[in-house]
């Protein structure tokens, strides 16, 4: 390309006659992905000596040009230098577009320019490279944890699921490199199948406007990308690689791009996982270690106006799940709760024994894109995805080494998006989508299924449009709307059957009855609209304020519809109900930005109300051969949540800064008058950060944690007979832990091996104090206190 | 030329997606082969004499809505020794699966215990022991003391600590916790 542009540069050079020459060239000098403006471009006429730079609003102009085409050449630090030809006709306008592509290389990051904003309306939370690298042994619920609104729901210290201003699992949309993750997320105890070593940037939106990706996000949308890779001829990678005590194992990570000047490139990475069994403060928490195999493969080729792109992950985990939070029933239960420490401790182990989960997860996409100079970018991506996830109870017999659960979901989807070209202010994002689901339940676990097997299929469309009314006033509004069939067959417990009513109000649906089941083919439908409406207004030197509004439907998932038995890691009896209807959810969300060298903050109250909502709760105790077990059941209700995250970030001294947060919400069920069970409890969290760049580019922090006792919950205690003293007894499963304070320290100090070559160590202390504590949002907070102190080693090479 | 490249690859994508296949067999009901449903405990007199039964059935499982059906003994005599049996079985399988035996291959995983509570007078000594010479209890004798009334738990523990003191530090899961009211006359 660049012999290309000299060649032209060449040729017309010769071109120049003499002759009547007053006349102009004048215009501006665009991003060919988003039409801004370019600051300090060079533009050089060939032929003659005139080079020009850009101005503040991105014009430029030349004098005394003749009636005659000339070859300009412009450039841009970070752009890719074109040539373009000219014909100058009296006072002539032309724009010129660029590529502005990155510079990932050396660590020079160009803020905002890497990854587009998802939403134009709602303050997005982003963490990069350097932050993720510091989690690069966690899980991206780690690594989220960072921003202030977000906390984690977590099984042990394996599982982690993130919890957006309150809510989760399927409430919070996942989109990995561009593909909207279906990993089985209906459940509490399953974690994102996301290698955090995979991705290169990690956004947070917290509603539901980024309407590209659905309509159902109640709680927010996760993005996470890829790095993107520079279109320049360039062989690099990185190494990374944490070891830690505390479990006694370590991560080790790795990643190589070659790209080159012509826009191919290919990448490969690979991550790995093995820990034992971690420590709480006093004791081992048995079979808690995990091991994790992930592998990611792209190709692609990236041109001005056409590109692809194919990519393929792997997402590999078995977890350990802390052995004694298997139990049988409520009598187990009350033991487990009025003993202090985990009723099984066992000696230190690499093995992973039974309970656990086996999860694999295959994300395969092909994604090509085509801009049309008058219609804008037209982009279309194929994806498939495959989740296969076992689960591993403690059994008798011949089924001792077999999994309880074994679930297959398969998941094809078509999109089809169109970024139409900004016209008079105006710009609009237009798309549809298609997809296809199967869910498949492998009989021959021999334990009925949890889940039942389905075929679902949905078609979405969305519009969003923007007007910008001037440089600091922006409104976005948007519309979604999706349509989802779901062809089930589910087998159902006839005495359940007949219990719940079923047989009458959904006697068309049966297909075969069986000696104690039914065997039903439920046909459902739901209609889902969504929008969004919102409006970013700059202000004053360094103020933004952003409102939103959105609305966001989410169709029931299979374990809201179909759940009809016991929960084993829960210890209860779950009952879902076939009658819901889809979950509407209105959030309010104002920010307030501030942004500047010494002092920055954000303020972001917000309001959710839902309506049918779908909670889950205790609703009875039910005598069985096996003891008593509480029955939870889902039902709808109208919900409310409440609250308000703050961050704020000042610099202290030259190299001092300090970070603080706050995270407040609060819910409650509207229809009973109660709170919310698993609300975050209010958390404050601040920074020391030491910073000096002139040596090695140190850095060492100190962070304080504080997450107080949540004083508002709903009461679900019940009482359970105990055999040994012949009577019954409470148990408490309502009342939150105490509050805890956490410290950690981080720090990292940087070598230049060579000019390309950076090698960082880092030392890490979770937990300074070692601190005994347990945490109301993990549900194993009965059982056990949480991990104590580790120390953490990170090493990291880029070349 | 770019465009045409453009539209195949389109319409591959779209042949990809529309070969789905879609096979709309009906899937295979699953029987529960873990479940335990009927616990059936046989109580004859050392002395000879008529046998008392007890019988807990929970036909639809543990995760069925239906109450289970407890058949309680007649009463038991002041100062009589019974020489105890314990049957385990699924009856949702036809014929029934009998899981005692099940439990006695793997003596060492399990161990039945028996905890009389209120007013009620037993003794109880296990009778058979696993491979360890731990407790195992599928048969046990029981002794009726002073008469009086109050109710008798059949525990069945999976994974307990062995040996061990009884219930409250034998840990494992319970698969079995049934509980039958009991007089002695």
């Amino acid at each position: 390309m660049r012999y290309y542009a000299i060649m032209v540069l060449l040729l017309c050079s010769t071109l120049t006659h003499s002759q009547n020459c007053d006349y102009s060239l004048s215009g501006s000098v665009l991003d060919l992905h988003d039409g801004q403006i370019l600051v300090g471009a060079t533009l050089i006429i060939a032929g003659t000596d005139q080079a020009v730079q850009t101005d503040i609003d991105g014009k430029f102009s030349f004098s005394n040009l003749c009636n005659d085409t000339y070859s300009v050449q412009v450039s841009h630090p970070f752009c890719r230098t074109e040539g373009f030809t000219v014909k100058i006709f009296g006072k002539t306008r032309r724009s010129f577009k660029l590529e502005h592509h990155v510079e990932e290389l050396n660590q020079i990051t160009i803020e905002g320019k890497a990854f587009s904003n998802k939403s134009k309306t709602i303050l997005e939370n982003t963490l990069n490279s350097d932050v993720l690298e510091r989690y690069s042994n966690g899980s991206i619920g780690d690594a989220l944890n960072n921003l202030s609104g977000v906390s984690s729901l977590n099984t042990g210290n394996t599982v982690m699921k993130p919890l957006i201003n309150g809510l989760h699992s399927s409430r919070v949309v996942i989109i990995n490199n561009g593909v909207r993750m279906e990993d089985q997320e209906w459940g509490a105890e399953h974690a994102p199948n996301i290698d955090i070593n995979a991705i290169g940037n990690l956004t947070l939106i917290k509603g539901a406007s980024a309407l590209k990706y659905g309509g159902d996000a109640v709680g927010g949308v996760i993005i996470a990308e890829v790095a993107k890779v520079p279109v320049k001829d360039s062989l690099y990678g990185k190494s990374l690689m944490t070891m830690s005590n505390n479990g006694r194992g370590a991560s080790l990570t790795a990643q190589l791009t070659k790209s080159y000047q012509n826009g191919w490139y290919a990448k490969i990475q690979g991550t790995l996982k093995r820990y034992g069994d971690f420590k709480a403060p006093n004791y081992i928490l048995s079979n808690t270690g995990f091991f994790e195999r992930n592998l990611s493969l792209g190709i692609g080729l990236n041109r001005f106006n056409y590109g692809f792109e194919a990519y393929y992950s792997l997402f590999k985990n078995d977890i350990g799940i802390l052995r004694a939070s298997h139990l049988g029933g409520a009598q187990d239960q009350v033991l487990a709760i009025e003993s202090n420490v985990p009723l099984i401790i066992n000696d230190f182990t690499y093995d992973i024994d039974e309970p656990k989960q086996n999860v694999t997860h295959h994300l395969a996409k092909i994604k090509g894109f085509k801009r049309f100079d008058n219609l804008g970018e037209l982009e279309i991506q194929y994806d498939f995805q495959r989740n296969n996830r076992l689960e591993f109870d403690i059994r008798r017999g011949d089924d001792k080494n077999k999994a309880s659960l074994d679930l297959q979901l398969d998941t094809h989807t078509l999109l089809l998006d169109l970024d139409v070209k900004a016209i008079n202010k105006i710009s609009l994002k237009t798309g549809l989508m298609a997809s296809y689901q199967k869910n498949i339940a492998n009989p021959e676990t021999g334990v009925r299924r949890l889940i039942p097997d389905y075929d679902m299929y949905t078609i979405g469309t969305y519009g969003i449009a923007n007007f910008k009314f001037n440089e600091r006033w922006l409104l976005e509004v948007g519309g979604r709307f999706d349509y989802t069939y779901m062809n089930v067959f589910k087998f159902y417990r006839s005495s359940f059957w007949e219990s719940r009513n079923y047989d009458v109000i959904f006697s068309d649906i049966v297909v075969e009855e069986l000696n104690n089941q039914v065997l039903t083919n439920p046909q459902l439908n739901f209609y889902n609209g969504s929008g969004t409406l919102g409006s970013t207004y700059s202000f004053g030197k360094d103020y933004q304020l952003f409102v939103n509004y959105s609305i966001a439907s989410r169709t029931p998932n299979p374990s809201d519809l179909f759940s009809e038995g016991l929960h084993h890691s829960a210890s209860r009896i779950e009952i879902g109900d076939l009658r819901f209807n889809s979950e509407i959810g209105h959030k309010l969300m104002f920010s307030l930005n501030k942004r500047s060298e010494v002092f920055s903050y954000t303020i972001n109250p917000y309001i959710n109300v839902i309506s049918d909502f779908i909670v889950i709760e205790p609703t009875d105790v039910r005598q069985t051969i096996r003891g008593n077990f509480q029955v939870w059941e889902y039902r709808q209700t109208n919900a409310k949540l409440i609250g308000i995250d703050v961050d704020a970030s000042y610099s202290i001294s030259e190299n001092f800064i300090y970070n603080g947060q706050l995270s407040l919400v609060k819910g409650y069920d509207r229809t009973r008058n109660e709170p919310l069970i698993n609300m975050p409890p209010v958390q404050i969290k601040n920074e020391i950060v030491f910073q000096k760049y002139s040596f090695n580019n140190l850095r060492m922090s100190l962070e304080s944690e504080y997450n107080f006792k949540q004083n508002e919950y709903p009461d679900n205690n019940f009482e359970v007979f105990i055999p040994e003293i012949g009577t019954t007894k409470l148990v408490d499963v309502s009342t939150p832990p105490d509050a805890y304070h956490l410290l950690n320290f981080n720090s990292s100090i940087e070598f230049k091996t060579t000019k390309n070559k950076t090698f960082v160590v880092g030392l890490e202390i979770k937990n300074l104090l070692n601190t005994s504590y347990r945490n109301y949002l993990n549900r194993f907070r009965y059982y056990a206190d949480d991990l104590g102190r580790n120390f953490l080693i990170n090493l990291k090479f880029n070349y | 030329m770019k465009n045409v490249k453009f539209l195949t690859v389109l319409l591959l994508v779209g042949i990809l997606f529309t070969a789905c296949s879609n096979d709309d067999d009906a899937p295979i009901p699953v029987d529960e082969e873990e479940v335990i449903t009927t616990l059936t405990v046989k109580l004859i007199p050392s002395g000879g004499g008529s046998e008392i039964s007890m019988v807990y059935r929970d036909l639809d499982g543990p995760d069925g809505p239906n109450d289970p059906v407890i058949t309680p003994s007649s009463g038991l005599s002041t100062g009589v020794t019974y020489n105890g049996t314990i049957r385990v079985e699924n009856e949702t399988e036809s014929p029934a699966e009998n899981i005692t035996e099940e439990v006695e291959e793997e003596d060492l995983e399990h161990q039945f215990f028996y905890t009389p509570g209120g007013g009620l007078d037993v003794t109880t000594t296990y009778s058979n022991f696993d491979s360890d010479g731990n407790p195992l209890g599928t048969q046990f004798t029981l002794t009726a003391g002073a008469a009086g009334s109050g109710t008798l738990t059949f525990t069945l523990r999976h994974e307990p600590t062995k040996p061990n003191s009884g219930l409250s530090d034998a840990g494992g899961e319970t698969d079995i916790s049934a509980t039958f009211n009991v007089t002695v006359q």
